[in-house]
């Protein structure tokens, strides 16, 4: 895992994104947010580069980036599973998912398996609240979900 | 091309669509449509329409929301007699029976059908199907800022000007700036995001301030839990937004738009995107707007995962590119906002409805709803109800007509307990305000607030400590930690109420819950501070009983606060059947095949894995 994220790293030339974006500082979300959309997360070089190309101190950029939910400074697993904890979800039984999930893997929300296979977040929610309890796996939303049917959606993915 | 030719071709494009001549599948494609599996029907139909030579082509599209989400996937098929009927739970199965049947031989199958979506019966189809508008969950609506959701392709800007598009813009220029203010003004028409502020009013602020340039945002920050009204415009119908922003635009004077849309809604990002695109390929963005001389432009800002950024001074620092903390008003963005200039930021749902209303006129729009609320609301309606899914009412009508006529009551027919309204900004109305009208005077009254329109039903097995604690827990995660009375008080309240939830509370703890919470309404810097004590203080009120249960009697009487229950297995009802011995995560269920089994008590951890996995209600909650 490691290695592919350095080779994705190495072989990413950052130049086209920082040509795309000015040098004013409303540029920062958006060009963290591209870069991450590339690697999957923001390693320290990154945001020393972006530190660099809009002015600001790393300290600056660190301060923002970890502010939002939305950036991550490890490199995820190979499949991202997030499980919605919206209300709607939570009524239906979301919390019992997210239990499921957290025991099949071994993980708690916020952590990525050993073997790199899986990550897990709680999601505060997608908006599918006509469809609870709700899952993401790479991106692909799953409605009605329970803790059986979350497992063997893993399973297949394993 | 003049826009006068733009329409005409759009109504051509739009005739082509409607005519019966070229038989046509919709595919409900919004986010809770594909969640249902609508990408795999709509494959099942792609290959099967290719296979079938016998069929005269048929023309697939992706649609936006109808709002019935409950019977996503939705499909409607449009007959080659020019019959037009939505099915309901369509899986890929069903497919080949509909493409046979319905497209091949003009036969609708009822057995699938949900509603004809014209009046017209067609004699050849046998059976009774209802008309689409004298369905239950669509009778009571009035269909404003959802008018085209569901109904045109939201990628084809035709259709939205063969509906009246952009004839609003029109209008607003042969008005001038400060008529289209008043005309907005006429319409009564309330900011929809939460608040309530009068939107022409807010307009006239940063109308008149002095500064340049001028913005103006839209907020399409929604992220109160429960809550997907914007985001199904934005999938359903994104030029009614935008034709509202680009229309605020032109009534404040500013020439450049923003619209915030939080990462979690890819599809509604894409839709704005083509949008946006759209409009400057007709010029309806750009310089010289309609030969008006107005020059305007739009830029998306991704939001990147707060929840705090749904304030307006927090979403404005996003967009500068600075943490989204909130900072103390006055000054207001009408006069400091983004970049320090003037500034106006309106709600997803209050720019489609201004869209609506300088087409139609104000006056039209301030007679629908009540005296102080005017206009309609959408609501998503969610938790534990048989129809889940968007509406769209006039304001005024009330909570019973909204859970029962149109939601169909609670799931699984159980007892309604509470409506819990406003998202964590708000509160739950019990069960005894069954008959309030719902506008944004008496849900004030109640102790609850209109909010965004997020509506959780919340039915005899959920408990109301566990929903408190459920949203302190959000709000104290959301917290930005700028002001103390917010960080701090957000915390505490977490923690008093999970020892309730625990059986760790005492007595006195309700009041500490009930001082904290005041000083958070009357301390925090932004409204998230300022409502987040809601949920607990409401619960608090009307459910007295529950807290004590919990308190005194260590007992959750919902059965759901786990450090509080057991599951046990009632040998009468259990048939051995295996199924929840099979589903325990940690097999603290014994007992062989045929006999009655029994839960292990100190094994359990509580999942309820094997209650949800019981077809016979032997499981049970002590």
């Amino acid at each position: 895992m490691a290695t592919t994220q350095r080779t994705k790293i190495a072989k990413l030339d950052m130049t086209e994104i920082f040509e795309n974006h000015g040098r004013s500082r409303d540029n920062l979300i958006p060009l963290l947010q591209e870069i991450q959309e590339h690697l999957d997360y923001l390693p320290p070089e990154a945001i020393s580069r972006v530190a660099d190309h809009l002015g600001l101190s790393e300290n600056d950029v660190y301060g923002v980036a970890t502010f939002y939910a939305q950036f991550r400074f490890h490199p995820p697993g190979r499949h991202r599973i997030k499980v919605c904890q919206g209300t709607a979800c939570h009524v239906r039984g979301g919390g019992m998912v997210l239990d499921a999930i957290s025991r099949k893997i071994g993980i708690v929300p916020g952590e990525t398996s050993p073997d790199g296979n899986f990550s897990l977040e709680r999601v505060a929610c997608f908006g599918s609240c006509a469809l609870p309890p709700v899952v993401v796996v790479d991106d692909t939303v799953y409605g009605r979900m329970t803790a059986r049917k979350t497992e063997k959606l893993i399973e297949g993915l394993e | 091309m003049s826009f006068a030719e733009i329409q005409q071709k759009a109504g051509r494009s739009w005739d082509r669509f409607q005519s019966g001549e070229t038989p046509r599948v919709l595919v409900g494609a919004a986010t809770c449509g594909r969640a249902a599996g609508a990408m795999e029907v709509m494959q099942a139909f792609q290959q099967g329409c290719a296979t079938d030579t016998t069929l005269t082509p048929v023309e697939i599209h992706e649609v936006g929301c109808l709002g019935m989400c409950y019977a996503e996937p939705l499909i409607e098929i449009r007959g080659p007699a020019g019959d037009r009927v939505l099915y309901e739970s369509v899986t890929p199965a069903m497919v080949p029976d509909m493409i046979r049947n319905h497209l091949g031989q003009g036969r609708p199958v009822a057995e699938y059908a949900l509603c004809r979506m014209l009046p017209q019966e067609y004699g050849h189809t046998g059976e009774h199907i209802p008309v689409f508008t004298d369905l239950p969950m669509i009778r009571h609506q009035l269909r404003i800022v959802v008018r085209n959701c569901g109904f045109i392709d939201p990628t084809d800007i035709d259709h939205y000007i063969a509906r009246g598009g952009y004839s609003g813009i029109l209008r607003a220029m042969d008005l001038g700036p400060e008529a289209t203010t008043e005309e907005v003004k006429l319409s009564g028409l309330r900011g929809r995001g939460g608040a309530g502020f009068p939107t022409g009013l807010k307009w006239s602020f940063a109308r008149k301030a002095s500064g340049s340039p001028k913005y103006v945002i839209c907020n399409a920050d929604e992220g109160d839990p429960g809550a997907f009204m914007d985001r199904s415009v934005l999938e359903g119908d994104p030029h009614a937004v935008l034709e509202g922003l680009l229309i605020a635009g032109y009534a404040i004077g500013a020439n450049h738009g923003y619209v915030y849309c939080r990462a979690e809604y890819p599809l509604a990002l894409e839709r704005l995107r083509t949008g946006i695109a759209q409009m400057r390929a007709n010029g309806l963005l750009g310089e010289d707007i309609l030969g008006s001389g107005f020059r305007f432009d739009v830029t998306i800002k991704m939001g990147a995962g707060a929840f705090v950024c749904g304030e307006e001074t927090s979403l404005m620092q996003s967009i500068e590119g600075r943490r989204g903390m909130p900072r103390p008003r006055p000054p207001f963005p009408a006069h400091a906002g983004l970049f320090g200039n003037p500034t106006n930021i309106n709600n997803v749902e209050t720019l489609a409805a201004v869209s609506a209303i300088l087409e139609k006129g104000g006056p039209w729009y301030a007679g629908i709803g009540t005296e102080k609320s005017k206009g309609t609301k959408t609501f998503s309606l969610a938790g534990k109800i048989t129809r889940t899914g968007l509406i769209e009412v006039p304001m005024g009508i009330s909570l019973r007509t909204i859970i029962e006529d149109i939601g169909g009551g609670v799931l699984d027919g159980k007892g309604f307990k509470a409506v819990q309204t406003g998202g964590p900004s708000g509160g739950c109305v019990p069960a005894k305000h069954y008959d309030l009208p719902v506008d944004y005077e008496h849900l004030a009254q109640v102790g609850s607030i209109m909010g965004s329109g997020g509506m959780i039903v919340i039915d005899e097995e959920s408990c109301m400590v566990d929903v408190a604690k459920y949203f302190l827990g959000f709000t104290e995660n959301e917290s930005c930690g700028k002001c103390v009375p917010c960080r701090m008080g957000t915390q505490h309240l977490l923690r008093l109420l999970t020892a309730i939830a625990d059986g760790q509370a005492e007595e006195n703890d309700l009041e500490t819950i009930r001082r904290i919470g005041d000083t958070m309404k009357k301390a925090s810097l932004c409204g998230l501070g300022q409502t987040a004590p809601n949920p607990a203080l409401t619960t608090l009120d009307a459910f007295m009983d529950e807290y004590l249960a919990h308190i005194r009697d260590h007992r959750c009487p919902a059965g759901v606060c786990k450090a509080l229950i057991s599951f046990a297995i009632d040998p009468k009802a259990c048939t051995g059947c295996m199924a929840c011995a099979k589903v325990c995560p940690v097999e603290a269920i014994t007992g062989s095949k045929k006999q009655p089994h029994a839960v292990d008590q100190q094994t359990c951890i509580r999942c309820g894995a094997c209650r949800q996995a019981c077809k016979f209600g032997a499981v049970r909650v002590e």
